[in-house]
């Protein structure tokens, strides 16, 4: 019966899920929205599919890495590259850009994944930044002018990689691979005294989520008409760890809730960018001295609607321990 | 001599990033925090020269001590109101903090000024080219060198002859021990934020002079480096954050003089996961075995 319950809850978010899409869909392609919304909504799914894959590096498995704009960028630009200097269909360039990412992650995973805290959040910022200074000085890509790339990317597309990505890092979570990574999140050296293999799970996780990075950045850059390196510096790392941040350490909704809220915050804030960093900022100091664990904590949305169902994936009752 | 003018130049060069490093260190040794506003105050400190020299019309030294002055309260200031009561929460929030002050102060600074770009005046200090066997040396170089010597020979007093500096070794040592032994933690992590912001005001200013042209986004790239130098050197230890600021200011010089000017900024972070990678605790850092 209970095995029921969790399928029917599967669905069911499934079904409203779909039923999002149709709407927008309608409401999209009937014109009703104009290309300024439209537009803000692509950005906000862009947007989840990163916080949520930065959610599972850092809520998750606990690795403080400051660097995804990086993955983000390996992701735009592959996957630019394959649609437009080799004319490969859409799907196989998002795919492309998501492998590229993912093959920096193991790449870049393996050797700093030893570092720990605040050294290892300074040696992802590093690697954000060393993909920039490259892209910056490849002549292939346009160097500093950046790269044309055509607008393919389509309410569709967003939407299939949104649900794809959440559904993936949810299952992962709730799998035995995940409650490994949690176990390295609350205390990675016990977690290592109980034979689980810490570099692997890290890797491992490290390797998902900027996957998924890439399949953003895929869709970032056929978003728009042209991708430059300077798109990627270390304020978009920090947008979106703010996102992560501010949702609540472990928790993926939160991570969802803070996207969504944000994105629409600084969409309409579009126009004084100093104010929308100010704001941010503020609201970021705020959060951490009188709400660390962010908005959400480490609880699901799912929790509220749930009584006496013990914790499911990512939750920990609001006390597990981030410093690693 | 073309090696030996790129080696010059990026001593001087060096010696800023040092300067600035000397503060991350100081604080990272005593707090455990990375204080990414610390480029931050760099960046305040080049401002406040540049006032007082174009509109108070002050000489270059009284510009650099209330430069010094107003970073060091500046510093102090940042200490109490973000990162004091975040002593005894998680190293995360911690530093989710630090970038928080540092976007704003950043922001704050370009929502007041806007974010157009200022010039030093060049008559501040005499700009002559001294001709060293056969070597063009600007005596503005000379100047920076000497004015940054100057000052970490004054820390390495402050650390190692004076009261508060004993207190300084003390808490960084063991925050707890130090407590019991009477001393005054809240004061000493304060003095030391002051310390370390004084430096990375003078280092404003000097970049300021040397390179002219400030902004209020300028403290990022430095900071990081000056970070970047710390770690190289071995964070917490000052010695190690001088040696670490003048070797990466070396490196970089002899990278664009080999004609990689373009990647200059990308050498500094691939040094840092170098080093991160092959000795996590620096040049003159020891292993230390984690307490479980």
């Amino acid at each position: 019966m209970a095995k029921f319950k969790n399928r029917l809850g599967f669905w069911l978010s499934i079904g409203s899920a779909l039923a999002g899409f149709v709407i927008f869909q309608i409401l999209i392609s009937g014109g009703i929205l104009n290309p300024f919304y439209v537009n803000a909504i692509y950005t906000i799914a862009i947007n989840i599919i990163l916080a949520v894959s930065l959610h599972l590096i850092i809520g998750i498995t606990g690795q403080f890495s400051i660097g995804h704009a990086g993955f983000l960028a390996v992701g735009a630009y592959a996957s630019a590259i394959f649609s437009m200097n080799l004319q490969l269909p859409f799907g196989l360039a998002l795919l492309a850009g998501g492998l590229a990412a993912a093959v920096a992650g193991l790449i870049i995973g393996i050797p700093t994944l030893r570092l720990r805290g605040d050294y290892l959040a300074i040696a992802t910022l590093g690697f954000g930044e060393i993909v920039r200074i490259m892209l910056l000085n490849m002549d292939y890509v346009g160097g500093a002018s950046g790269m044309q790339v055509s607008n393919l990317t389509t309410w569709p597309w967003i939407f299939g990689c949104l649900l794809l990505t959440i559904i993936v890092i949810r299952n992962f979570t709730n799998s035995t691979h995940g409650r490994a990574c949690i176990s390295i999140r609350e205390d990675e050296t016990a977690a290592d005294a109980m034979g689980i293999n810490t570099t692997y799970y890290k890797v491992m996780a490290f390797v998902i989520g900027s996957f998924f990075a890439g399949i953003a950045g895929g869709l970032f850059a056929h978003n728009f008409y042209i991708i430059q390196p300077s798109n990627f510096g270390f304020l978009k790392s920090f947008d979106i760890l703010i996102f992560v941040v501010l949702g609540g350490l472990g928790s993926m909704s939160g991570a969802v809730i803070a996207a969504i809220l944000l994105t629409i915050v600084s969409t309409f804030l579009q126009d004084y960018p100093e104010t929308r960093m100010i704001i941010y900022s503020l609201v970021l100091i705020v959060m951490m001295l009188y709400r660390p664990q962010g908005v959400m904590g480490t609880k699901e949305i799912t929790s509220f609607f749930k009584k006496q169902k013990p914790a499911q994936g990512g939750q920990s009752d609001e006390k597990h321990n981030t410093s690693a | 001599m073309e090696f030996i003018q790129q080696l010059i130049n990026g001593i001087s060069l060096g010696s800023i990033y040092a300067l600035i490093a000397l503060g991350y260190t100081m604080v990272y040794g005593i707090v455990k925090l990375i204080n990414f506003a610390h480029g931050d105050v760099f960046m305040v400190g080049a401002f406040v020269g540049f006032y007082s020299i174009t509109v108070l019309k002050l000489p270059f030294f009284p510009a650099l001590i209330l430069a010094m002055t107003v970073c060091a309260l500046f510093g102090m200031m940042i200490e109490r109101i973000a990162y004091k009561p975040l002593r005894n929460a998680t190293r995360i929030a911690a530093l989710i903090t630090a970038i928080g002050v540092s976007l704003f102060i950043e922001y704050g600074m370009i929502y007041v000024r806007g974010a157009q770009p200022e010039a030093y005046p060049g008559t501040v200090l005499p700009k002559e080219t001294i001709d060293l066997f056969g070597l063009n040396v600007s005596s503005q170089s000379l100047f920076i060198l000497g004015i940054s010597v100057l000052l970490m020979i004054l820390l390495q007093f402050i650390v190692h002859r004076t009261k508060i500096g004993k207190a300084m070794r003390a808490v960084s040592h063991d925050a707890e021990a130090a407590k019991l032994m009477g001393i005054n933690v809240d004061n000493t992590i304060s003095a030391t934020f002051a310390i370390g912001s004084a430096l990375a005001g003078a280092a404003g200013v000097i970049f300021g002079v040397y390179y002219i042209k400030i902004e209020p986004l300028m403290g990022i790239i430095p900071g990081l480096k000056a970070f970047v130098a710390a770690v190289l050197g071995g964070i917490g230890i000052i010695p190690g954050a001088m040696v670490g600021g003048l070797a990466l200011g070396v490196i970089e010089s002899l990278v664009s003089a080999m004609g990689f000017s373009l990647w200059r900024d990308g050498v500094a972070f691939i040094v840092l996961i170098l080093i991160l990678i092959f000795r996590p605790s620096g040049l003159f850092g020891k292993n230390m075995r984690e307490k479980v």
